[in-house]
């Protein structure tokens, strides 16, 4: 197997745009979703972690159940939902995304994510000195400065929520597969295609792909490493 | 003197517990006000309620010519003519010099440079400008909550124990600070403290408290020496059990 892994390196470095197209649909994909979650979530997050509001227990228990949610199940809902005999597929909204589109699995994506950078944004916020309200207050903050500076102060908390995202959706083979489809050139993803070569029996090919999705996890993750440790410093 | 805050009928309740009811109390612009009284006298609900982060429940609070109101604009416009300094201050995770800076920022008020070294100067955290605010001692962080405060330049100062938990040079320097501020600047200072002896140092007039109701105002000598109500002779002798 280290011969193919090797070779499938080899193969990889010296490869196509076909690869390279595999990794930027990934990170393309990936990154959306992940945007997109964190504009929704991080308030959310926020939101569910300092207010109190009728409904607000229904909602921590929805996060909860969303951080949980197997992403292959949630698959099969956004799918059952874009197909055209689906809930809204059969509506044929011009703005909905079709099934088998990049913009299905960022859907998709966005739906695993979302919870995740919820749920973590609402911890890291009550995580934060209660105290701090009232001072920030005192010194004279509205409405919005008192969240914003909570949130700041939760920081480090608030990028580990984002990272969590990020981690749920790069790694995610099982809703992107069905929602997707794997099709060559169009949305193939990281993940679906180390499942492919799998099953081909390219386990090197498969291993080394591997390895770029690692090397991916671990580029962003440094980068948020340092960034805390900058906010550690401070 | 004229009054910077009168309070004419006050309730406060917390649900249908009532914490505090103030029929009537100026307060003077440029005076230091020593507020005494056991815990659970409402001390730290006036200071909230100074700070227009309290409201009333009944009764009407005036600050200068302007009444604390329901408009939550109007309320925040007179927030931030004021502050408070906490027992524990809370300190943002950043550097001396960004807490220090703090304030202004949120009131959208444009200090300079100088205006910051000089609250710094003024509390000596001259040399800490550049530290992280979360590695200071006690003493320190009340400092610079003081200088954050100051930099401020609020109509009135409220301070809420200040000096609790800190050892005796802080508790001088602290004290030296806020006369020094009264004195210069003529700002009006709320002093919350259960330090008799810091009252008497400090403040030209003094308030009992007890039970949310406002017992006995007077100028700290009468208030110490001959007071008027025999409940504040017997807090001030130390005899009042509560």
């Amino acid at each position: 197997m280290s011969n193919g892994f090797a070779e499938a390196l080899t193969q990889i470095l010296g490869r196509d745009n076909q690869l390279l197209e595999i990794v930027l649909l990934s990170l393309r994909v990936s990154g959306i979703a992940l945007a997109i979650s964190s504009v929704i979530g991080i308030p959310v997050g926020a939101l569910l972690g300092l207010a109190r509001f009728r409904g607000r227990r229904l909602a921590v228990a929805l996060v909860y159940t969303g951080m949980a949610f197997p992403p292959v199940v949630i698959g099969l809902f956004v799918y059952l939902l874009l197909s055209r005999s689906g809930v809204l597929g059969s509506l044929g909204l011009p703005w909905l995304p079709r099934l088998f589109t990049p913009e299905a699995m960022i859907l998709a994506q966005v739906i695993i994510a979302l919870p995740l950078v919820a749920g973590f944004t609402m911890a890291a916020v009550q995580g934060v000195d209660p105290a701090l309200r009232l001072q920030v207050q005192a010194l004279g903050a509205s409405r919005w400065q008192t969240t914003w500076a909570i949130l700041e102060e939760a920081r480090v908390g608030v990028i580990a929520a984002v990272m969590a995202g990020f981690g749920g959706v790069i790694s995610e083979v099982g809703a992107v597969m069905l929602v997707g489809g794997n099709i060559e050139g169009q949305t193939r993803v990281l993940t679906t295609a180390i499942v492919l070569e799998t099953n081909k029996g390219n386990f090197g090919l498969a291993l080394a792909l591997g390895v770029i999705l690692l090397g991916m996890a671990f580029a962003a993750n440094f980068i948020i490493l340092h960034l805390q440790g900058r906010t550690f410093d401070e | 003197m004229t009054a910077l805050y009168s309070l004419r009928q006050v309730t406060v309740r917390y649900a249908a517990r009532p914490v505090l009811a103030v029929e009537e109390l100026d307060i003077l612009r440029g005076e230091i006000l020593a507020v005494v009284g056991p815990s659970g006298a409402g001390k730290s609900t006036l200071l909230r309620l100074l700070n227009f982060l309290q409201p009333p429940t009944t009764g009407e609070v005036r600050f200068g010519d302007a009444l604390y109101s329901a408009s939550r604009d109007a309320t925040l416009a007179m927030r931030r003519r004021v502050t408070t300094v906490f027992q524990r201050p809370v300190l943002l995770r950043r550097t001396v010099e960004v807490n220090v800076a703090y304030g202004p920022r949120l009131r959208g008020v444009d200090v300079g440079r100088a205006d910051i070294d000089a609250a710094l100067a003024e509390v000596g955290l001259t040399e800490l400008a550049q530290q992280p605010a979360r590695t200071l001692s006690g003493g320190e962080a009340q400092r610079v909550a003081l200088a954050r405060a100051m930099v401020l330049r609020p109509d009135a100062l409220l301070l809420d124990e200040p000096t609790a938990n800190l050892d005796p040079y802080n508790v001088g320097l602290i004290e030296q600070i806020v006369a020094r501020l009264n004195r210069q600047h003529g700002t009006t200072i709320v002093l919350v403290t259960h330090n008799l002896h810091q009252a008497r140092r400090l403040a030209h007039r003094a308030l009992l408290l007890l039970e949310g109701r406002a017992v006995e105002v007077a100028d700290t000598r009468t208030f110490f020496e001959s007071p008027a109500d025999p409940r504040t002779g017997a807090f001030v002798r130390g005899e009042m059990v509560y």
